[in-house]
C-alpha cells in the first residue's frame, strides 16, 4: 500500500502509522452527556467501502493526515492534512513552535 | 483374531475414530467396525458428511454464518437444548472464513477472571471433542509457551500464571535452562538481542485440525437434523417493527423465530443489513504463514514476548505462525508486507537456524477488532436477533464454549453464567474486560 503524503509525494505503509478512524466527533469537553461520550469512544461505523481514517507521516515529514481509503480494495481516494481540519473546526490556538 | 481386532480398535482410538458416546442410541457413524465393514464393501457406502439440503421457508432458528462459530452454535442446540429445526446460512462454502485461516492454537492463558473462566470451560470441551463429535479433530496438547525477555515481563507473566491457577486452570513458570530442554531450537544465550529470561508454560493448551473442527461440528449438527445451507448470502433481514422475523437470502426469504449472527470480520456489514450502524467493533486483517516442512524442530506453541509472534509445528512439518495484525480498518482477505518484513525478523530473532527457511504460504483473515479485546455473546441487540462477535484474533481456541453459551443463550433468552459478563453494552456501562488494558484502540488488542 502507498499512500501520497502532500509534503513527501508517494511513500510506503512502512512509514505511517495509522490513527484510526476519523469520523468520530469528540464532544466539548465540558459535556456530560454519556451517550455522546460512547458513541466517541466506543462505537464505530467500521464501512466495507470508503473509510475516512488519520494516519501519520511517523517515518517522514510527521505530520498528521486524514485519508480516505476502500476497505474492500485498498485503494486511496483522497489524502489531506488534518490540520487544515482542525483549523476548521476549533478555536484559533496558539501555533506551538512559533517565537514570541 | 479377538487379539488383532481389539489391537485395531485401540489404533482407532488413538486416531479418534473410536465408537463415541456408549449412550448414544445409535452405532457411530466413523468407527473402527464401520471402517472395516466400508473397507470390505469397497468403500462405496459412505455418506457425505452433511446434506445440501434446499432451505424450508421457516425454522425455529436462523444461524447466520456457517464458520466455526455458527457451525458448533447449531450442534449444541441441538444436542443440549433439543432444538434442531435449525439452519446455518453461509455465504460461501463451509470453512471458508476464519475457521480454516487461523493458527489452530488452543489455550486459555488469561489474566481476568471473566476470560479465564471463559476459555478454560472452552479447553474442558476441546480435551473431549474428538470424543464428543465422533469425529478426529486432533487436538494435540502439546503445550503453548510464552517466552518473558525482561524481569518486569517475568513479573507479570508469573502473575498472569498466578491468576491461571487460582482460576482452576494450569501453569508452569520455567527457566531458561529448562525451555532449552523443552525447545532445543531458541537462541537462549545472552548475547540474543532480546535475551529469554523465562516462559510461562500452560502444558493443557495446544493445537487442533481447524477444517476437522468444522467438519465435525457441521456432521453432528446436521446428523441431529440441522439443515446447512451453503452459498446462501444474507441480503436482508426480515422485520416486524424492531423484531427481526427471518433473513431475506440469495436463495430467498427464511422466516425465523429466532435469528443468530456469527459472521466474525463481517459483523459490521451483516449488522448493518439489520439497520445497525455503529458497533464497537473495527474489521481488520490478520496474516498467517506456514513454511516448507521441516524435521521435527519444535514440539509445543512457542510465543515471542518481546515482539507479537507465535509459532508451532504442524504435523506435516511446516511451521505455522503468525503476528501482529496489519493494524489498519479493512474488509479484505489479505495484508501488507511490512508485517510479513516484521514477522520474520521475529521469527528469525528467536530461531537464528530459520533464516534461511523457505515460506510456503501466507494468506489473510478478516477480524473483528472489539474495544477491550474481549468477545460479545448476548441476546439482541434488537428483539429476536442474537450476536456473536468480537472475537478479535483469539476466535478458534473458543469455538466450543462460544457454540455453547451461545447455543444457550439463543436457548434460553438469557446469558450463561459463563458468557454473562460479554455483552455489548459493557462499554457504555464501562464494566470492560480489557485484557492488556489498552482501551478502545482495537489495533492495539
Amino acid at each position: 500500500m502507498l499512500i501520497t503524503c502532500p509534503y513527501c509525494g508517494p511513500r510506503d505503509l512502512s512509514e505511517y502509522t495509522y490513527q484510526g478512524d476519523a469520523n468520530r466527533t469528540r464532544p466539548d469537553p465540558a459535556s456530560t452527556d454519556q451517550a455522546a461520550w460512547n458513541a466517541y469512544v466506543y462505537e464505530r461505523t467500521n464501512p466495507a467501502g470508503d473509510h475516512r481514517e488519520y494516519w501519520q507521516h511517523s517515518g517522514g515529514c510527521r505530520a498528521h493526515l486524514v485519508v480516505i481509503r476502500n476497505t474492500l480494495t485498498h485503494e486511496i481516494s483522497e489524502v489531506s492534512f488534518a490540520r487544515a481540519e482542525l483549523n476548521h473546526h476549533a478555536a484559533p490556538r496558539r501555533i506551538t513552535g512559533a517565537k514570541a | 483374531m479377538a487379539l488383532y481386532l481389539r489391537s485395531l480398535a485401540l489404533l482407532a482410538y488413538r486416531f479418534g475414530i473410536h465408537s463415541g458416546n456408549r449412550q448414544r442410541d445409535r452405532m457411530a457413524e466413523y468407527s473402527a467396525f464401520s471402517l472395516l465393514k466400508h473397507a470390505f464393501n469397497g468403500n462405496k457406502g459412505w455418506k457425505p458428511a452433511w446434506r445440501k439440503p434446499d432451505p424450508k421457508p421457516s425454522y425455529d432458528v436462523v444461524i447466520v454464518g456457517g464458520g466455526g462459530h455458527g457451525l458448533a452454535t447449531a450442534y449444541y442446540l441441538a444436542k443440549e437444548h433439543g432444538i434442531t429445526n435449525v439452519a446455518v446460512v453461509e455465504k460461501g462454502w463451509l470453512g471458508s472464513g476464519n475457521i480454516g485461516r487461523n493458527t489452530t492454537i488452543v489455550r486459555s492463558n488469561y489474566l481476568l477472571p471473566e476470560s479465564i473462566r471463559f476459555y478454560d470451560f472452552s479447553v474442558k470441551l476441546w480435551e473431549n471433542l474428538s470424543h464428543d463429535l465422533n469425529y478426529n479433530v486432533m487436538f494435540s496438547q502439546r503445550g503453548v509457551l510464552n517466552l518473558a525477555h525482561s524481569p518486569s515481563q517475568a513479573d507479570d507473566y508469573i502473575r498472569r500464571g498466578n491468576a491461571m491457577l487460582h482460576g482452576g486452570g494450569d501453569a508452569e513458570w520455567l527457566t531458561p535452562d529448562q525451555i532449552a530442554k523443552e525447545v532445543p531450537g531458541l537462541d537462549l544465550s545472552g548475547s540474543a538481542r532480546f535475551p529469554i529470561v523465562g516462559g510461562l508454560m500452560q502444558r493443557r493448551a495446544g493445537t487442533a485440525r481447524h477444517d476437522a473442527v468444522a467438519w465435525g461440528f457441521a456432521r453432528g449438527a446436521d446428523r441431529r437434523g440441522v439443515d446447512i445451507i451453503e452459498n446462501c448470502e444474507v441480503t436482508g433481514f426480515l422485520r416486524d417493527g424492531d423484531r427481526v422475523t427471518g433473513v431475506v437470502t440469495s436463495r430467498g426469504e427464511i422466516r425465523a423465530k429466532k435469528v443468530a449472527v456469527a459472521v466474525a470480520g463481517s459483523t459490521g456489514r451483516v449488522m448493518k443489513l439489520a439497520g445497525i450502524e455503529r458497533l464497537p467493533i473495527e474489521s481488520h486483517v490478520l496474516q498467517a504463514f506456514v513454511s516448507e516442512s521441516l524435521k521435527p524442530f519444535v514440539n509445543c506453541v512457542v510465543t515471542f514476548g518481546a515482539g507479537h509472534l507465535y509459532m508451532s509445528q504442524s504435523d506435516k512439518g511446516g511451521l505455522v505462525f503468525g503476528g501482529d495484525i496489519d493494524g489498519y480498518n479493512t474488509y479484505a482477505q489479505r495484508g501488507n508486507l511490512p508485517v510479513v518484513e516484521d514477522v520474520m525478523s521475529e521469527m528469525v530473532a528467536m530461531f537464528p537456524s530459520l533464516a534461511r527457511i523457505r515460506l510456503l504460504r501466507s494468506w489473510g483473515g478478516v477480524m473483528d477488532m472489539s474495544m477491550d479485546g474481549s468477545p460479545i455473546i448476548t441476546k439482541g441487540p434488537l428483539p429476536g436477533m442474537y450476536l456473536n462477535s468480537g472475537w478479535c484474533y483469539g476466535g478458534f481456541k473458543a469455538t466450543p464454549a462460544s457454540g455453547w453459551t451461545f447455543a444457550w443463550t439463543i436457548a434460553r433468552d438469557e446469558p450463561h453464567p459463563i458468557n454473562a459478563p460479554f455483552t455489548l453494552d459493557r462499554f457504555n456501562r464501562g464494566i470492560l474486560i480489557d485484557e492488556k488494558g489498552q482501551g478502545a484502540t482495537p489495533r492495539l488488542h
